[in-house]
């Protein structure tokens, strides 16, 4: 009887397919699809990916508590690694790939010259705390990086050190409370405003910060209602949180008046960065009347997404708000650069830190090389080929898709699921059917304040005849949809993916977050299946 | 004859005698999906009307359920814990969240009856 | 320009479709006080790789690669060999360009290696249920305090003073300004700290980290019992993940929540980013966990695969009630980091801890031997504190003019405390060499 890895069900078991092998496959993968197990179902107790020299017998100083027992992990050599890897990254939409429309994410080409010069031995090798003498080329690229963002935004500070967008919010939203705590209003003012298309981390971050979040609504056009602004405001608000362009692609042409006003009031003005790309190279979010705003550097300025991961979000801040900047910050003295840590004395009283060590270098550098490349000229094209890009597909599709919103748009065009009323079909099946046609789907239900929103972002590294191809697919899927008769084929997307839709119910049920040894039902049991 | 009233957050209370059962509505848990998980309130918690005691979630949400009267907590559903799915299966029924001793009986008056909830949940279209 | 593939021919074509006779017509809503005619001044245009390329390099060469000079600096952040495979595997364009895997069936490749990533911390740290990384462990923390303040509704932290000051520096601002109480320890340099008195009916945890930013290396089983006995939580902070491939874990010694800062598992120094922080904690705290978690589930045709999921506690769905205003999490350095581990293995992994282990003893018993150097730790995993018979700073400063990286002066992330002025913080990894220990050695006899 021949033994072999079952992997019909992507799973380590016995000999032979089970009933839900429909490919007719021994193995139960289809061609380049490999049916992949875990590294646990895999490993083997004698295996090492890496070689190591035997250790030096040395007297334990580890008070006593030196690790006993198994630590559970499995061995595998490295061309199993190598090839577990590969056939995992075979199962991933990636923006190598091809259009990847998410709206509000900005998708855009990552560039290889970024991943390069992050590698260069000197500036991707080097200790946060080494003596700064010896990282001046360091602190003198961060700088650069500064520089830049501050001009493009026309603000004249940044705090660098944020992980990632929300953190920065958080960072934003902290120093307000500092500006407020230094005029002695934090706690007269507890109530930021923010429109109730904002992004999910907008309300989270006010609210850790102890604020209450007042939602303000839009007007028919998509916008923030003025009037409904200018009557929430009052010696009770902190800030107001927007996003502009905001999250419906629309850009908020009023936001001149609204700064007056959020000023008069006495209050700050929060801007969520994220949309930036819209705009950058062709308007300063500080010449609109800003306080602060992040930057996800991952989504404007092209640090690759990684699966999720790592972000970057430096913010940058209006003079009001520059004292604050949480530590470090990074000063020349004359020729030299130093850190300035917890503790040293700064032109400002910093609201404390937020990370450890100086922030996401690795993305600085690849920003910086980004922003090398295009240049003041390249990225003001980047800004009016994004819109462009977003406002052909919207005139493409308009005449059988609903727009949720007249006039042309940003740089991400906003559906609402109207043009899909009674045929069965939702967004999310209209989105698993997408799949089949080889795009990752666009952004889903988001922004909230439009029913069954579909949210596209081509950005500007599509080529038209992509787009034009993009555009086709989705012509051709809304006819299908609207023919009333196609809800059950749209209902059983995606049909080619790797996967099928997975019951996220029965994840959240019954959540299953590690692999155990009895994760494998004992139905699959390779010596069971043998003896039948 | 149990007599079952309603909030406009969609939360229904069977009272008896100065006990109430509460849950959530058929409308409810239509519009939250399949149900993964009730974090209800412990025994012997003091609650006020309109303060926000449990959570109900979704795959695709999580809401607040706010008692719909003051009181105190007498008894929560523990088979929740394993079948969440109860409460889409029978919101009125076995998927109940919690049993509480009422302090105000006369808050009752600013609930719904069953024709009124229905009528409220017709105008929401 | 390279990456911008519309021609004028498309840009015209585009228009017309659209109806705009410019594309200034499309940003027509801008106000016109804000619009730049001209394009920004000031900053230099597009530029070849070439020109980007020679740019970097001038920024590297007035750098000093830890690669060429003897090299003994940890304090959070510890130098290790990255074997090839890695850096190979995350630049796969499927990891390196894809997204959070919001469509699980086009992302099952992002999904698994979490799950399997998920799987490894629980082992690591001995804990039931991990996440799907953090930013890094000093945000990492601050979150933990954040989440036993939920569970326990309390809001008082002990914090220990053998944690890594920029990440106490990280929980105070914290609790400055989202409104809870921080009790922070006097820094622990001689390893003696004793909490238990002071966990009270308020405390909400007590944060402590092992080996502490010192090096000493404790067991925290009394301290756990007492905080249970409080109903409080305790918190143990990992910076070396190396450490736990010799040191007994947190979760065999009761703590209720993990984090560790990953980055010494396939992760280089960086200049400090970006790094992966590891959370774990206990089953029954599962849905009070900040951050993304990947579980398993079936898809339509019974097989196998992995989802995101319990995420209406995150803000996208919870919003002001999200268990943390997180959004990203450390993806390609969480993938970096299993890639790595995977590739040590059980085997690998522990020799791996032991080189370390064997490579600082040999260190610390040289150094020792200095005249007027005093080793403090009876115990450390790979970094040890010493003192000098004086200020470490300007002598760290002085072996740097000699091209050698010795160590960190703890006053750097201690200042204003002559108590710690004389103390140097050094590590040795399986990357330390007789070419690097003899010279440190022989340049810290003269300097001292």
């Amino acid at each position: 009887m021949v033994q072999s890895l079952d992997r019909s069900q992507g799973r380590a078991g016995g000999v032979a397919a089970g009933p839900t092998n429909t490919h007719g496959t021994f193995t139960g993968n289809r061609a380049l699809q490999i049916e992949e197990p875990l590294i646990f179902e895999m490993g083997q107790a004698g295996r090492c990916g890496v070689d190591l020299p035997e250790p030096p017998k040395v007297k334990d100083r580890l008070n006593g508590l030196r690790r006993a027992g198994e630590i559970g992990l499995p061995g595998l050599s490295e061309p199993q690694v190598v090839q577990h890897y590969t056939r995992l990254s075979q199962k991933n939409y990636a923006i190598d790939m091809g259009v990847y429309p998410l709206g509000s994410c900005t998708m855009k080409h990552n560039p290889r010259i970024n991943e390069k010069v992050a590698r260069f031995p000197g500036i991707g090798d080097l200790h946060p705390l080494q003596p700064v003498s010896t990282v001046q080329g360091a602190l003198e690229l961060i700088d650069r990086l500064a520089h830049w963002l501050k001009t493009l935004t026309g603000m004249p500070a940044v705090a660098m050190s944020p992980a990632a967008g929300a953190h920065g919010e958080m960072c934003g939203m902290m120093a307000i409370a500092a500006a407020l705590e230094a005029k002695g209003e934090r706690a007269q003012r507890k109530t930021v405003l923010a429109p109730e298309s904002a992004h999910g981390t907008n309300p989270a971050t006010a609210a850790a910060l102890g604020f209450t979040v007042k939602p303000i609504p839009a007007n028919e056009r998509g916008r923030v209602d003025l009037a409904a602004l200018k009557a929430a405001l009052g010696p009770d608000v902190a800030a107001i949180m927007l996003t502009n362009p905001n999250t419906c692609g629309l850009f908020e042409g009023e936001i001149v008046e609204i700064s007056k006003a959020v000023h008069a009031a006495g209050a700050y003005f929060y801007c969520d960065g994220a949309n930036f790309n819209a705009i950058v190279g062709r308007v300063r979010p500080g010449d609109l009347g800003i306080d602060c705003m992040h930057i996800n550097l991952h989504k404007t300025f092209s640090t690759p997404h990684g699966g999720g991961g790592p972000g970057a979000g430096p913010v940058v801040l209006s003079a009001a708000l520059a004292p604050y900047a949480p530590y470090p910050w990074i000063v020349k003295d004359g020729e030299k650069w130093r850190v300035a840590e917890d503790g040293a004395k700064v032109e400002g009283t910093p609201l404390g830190r937020l990370k450890a060590f100086h922030g996401q270098m690795g993305m600085f550098t690849r920003a910086l090389a980004y922003i090398m490349s295009h240049g003041a000229d390249g990225l003001k094209q980047v800004a009016e080929d994004a819109v462009l890009n977003a406002n052909y597909v919207m005139a493409a599709l308009k005449d059988v898709m609903s727009p949720a919103f007249e006039g042309p748009c940003m740089h991400e065009a906003l559906f609402d699921d109207s043009f899909l009323k009674d045929t069965g079909v939702s967004t999310l099946d209209f989105a698993k059917a997408m799949i089949d046609e080889g795009y990752h789907p666009m952004t889903m239900y988001f922004p909230l304040v439009v029913h069954g929103a579909m949210l596209i972002e081509p950005t500007e590294s599509v080529a038209k005849e992509d787009l034009d191809q993009f555009i086709g697919a989705l012509r051709s899927l809304t006819a299908r949809a609207k023919t009333g008769t196609t809800a059950e084929a749209f209902k059983a997307a995606p049909l080619y993916a790797p996967r099928r839709r997975l019951d996220e119910t029965l994840a959240a049920r019954k959540p299953i977050l590690r692999w155990k040894p009895s994760n494998n039902p004992p139905e699959t049991d390779p010596l069971k299946q043998a003896a039948e | 004859m149990a007599d079952v009233k309603y909030s406009e957050e969609h939360e229904w209370i069977r009272v008896e005698g100065d006990t109430g059962t509460i849950g959530i509505t058929q409308y409810a848990q239509e519009q939250l999906g399949d149900v993964v998980f009730v974090d209800v309130p412990a025994a012997s918690r003091k609650v006020a009307k309109g303060e926000a005691v449990a959570v109900v979630e979704s795959v695709k949400a999580a809401s607040d359920i706010y008692a719909p009267v003051s009181g105190e907590v007498i008894e929560s559903n523990a088979a929740l814990a394993d079948t969440p799915g109860d409460v889409n299966a029978e919101p009125m029924g076995k998927g109940w969240f919690f049993k509480i001793k009422m302090s105000d009986k006369g808050e009752l008056a600013g609930l719904m009856d069953e024709a009124a909830y229905a009528a409220f949940v017709k105008g929401l279209g | 320009m390279r990456y911008l593939p519309l021609t004028d021919a498309d840009r015209r074509e585009m228009l017309s479709v659209i109806g705009a006779k410019s594309v200034d017509e499309l940003f027509r809503d801008v106000p016109t006080s804000a619009v730049l005619g001209a394009k920004i001044g000031g900053l230099p245009d597009h530029q070849g790789e070439l020109e980007v390329e020679r740019a970097f390099q001038a920024y590297a060469a007035k750098n000093l690669s830890p690669a060429t000079t003897p090299f003994f600096i940890g304090a959070g952040a510890y130098r290790h060999h990255v074997p090839s495979t890695v850096d190979y595997m995350i630049q796969r364009g499927e990891f390196l360009t894809s997204y959070t895997p919001y469509q699980p069936e086009i992302t099952q490749g992002t999904l698994q290696y979490l799950f399997e990533f998920q799987t490894q911390i629980t082992l690591l740290t001995g804990m039931e249920v991990a996440n799907a990384s953090m930013y890094d462990g000093s945000t990492g923390t601050a979150e933990a305090v954040l989440m036993a303040n939920r569970v326990t509704r309390r809001h008082k932290a002990l914090i220990s003073g053998g944690l890594h000051p920029q990440y106490r520096s990280i929980i105070e601002t914290t609790a400055k300004w989202e409104g809870f109480g921080a009790v922070i320890g006097k820094p622990d340099v001689d390893g003696l700290e004793d909490l238990i008195a002071a966990v009270d009916k308020d405390t909400s945890c007590v944060v402590v980290q092992n080996p502490s930013f010192f090096g000493h290396v404790r067991d925290f089983a009394k301290l756990a019992a007492a905080c249970h006995a409080a109903g409080a939580l305790l918190i143990v902070v990992v910076t070396e993940v190396v450490s736990l491939g010799l040191i007994k874990p947190p979760g065999e010694m009761g703590a209720d929540i993990v984090v560790c800062e990953g980055q010494s598992i396939g992760n280089g120094l960086g200049f400090g980013g970006p790094y992966v922080g590891l959370f774990a904690t206990r089953e029954k705290y599962m849905r009070q966990m900040p951050g993304r978690l990947v579980g398993e589930t079936v898809d339509a045709d019974g097989k196998r695969g992995f989802v995101l999921t319990l995420s209406t506690r995150e803000q996208h769905i919870r919003r002001e009630k999200a268990t943390s205003n997180i959004c990203t999490n450390a993806g390609l350095c969480a993938l970096a980091f299993t890639v790595h581990l995977t590739l040590l293995g059980e085997a690998g992994f522990k020799r791996l801890a032991e080189i370390n282990h064997a490579k600082a003893s040999e260190l610390a018993d040289r150094v020792a031997a200095i005249p007027g150097v005093k080793l403090l730790n009876d115990s450390f995993f790979n970094e040890f504190t010493v003192r000098l018979p004086k200020p470490a700073a300007p002598v760290v400063e002085a072996l740097a003019a000699k091209r050698i990286l010795g160590g960190l002066p703890v006053s750097r992330l201690i200042p204003n405390d002559p108590s710690v002025e004389n103390l140097l913080l050094l590590a040795a990894t399986e990357t330390a060499t007789e070419h690097g220990m003899g010279p440190l050695v022989a340049a810290l006899k003269e300097v001292l």
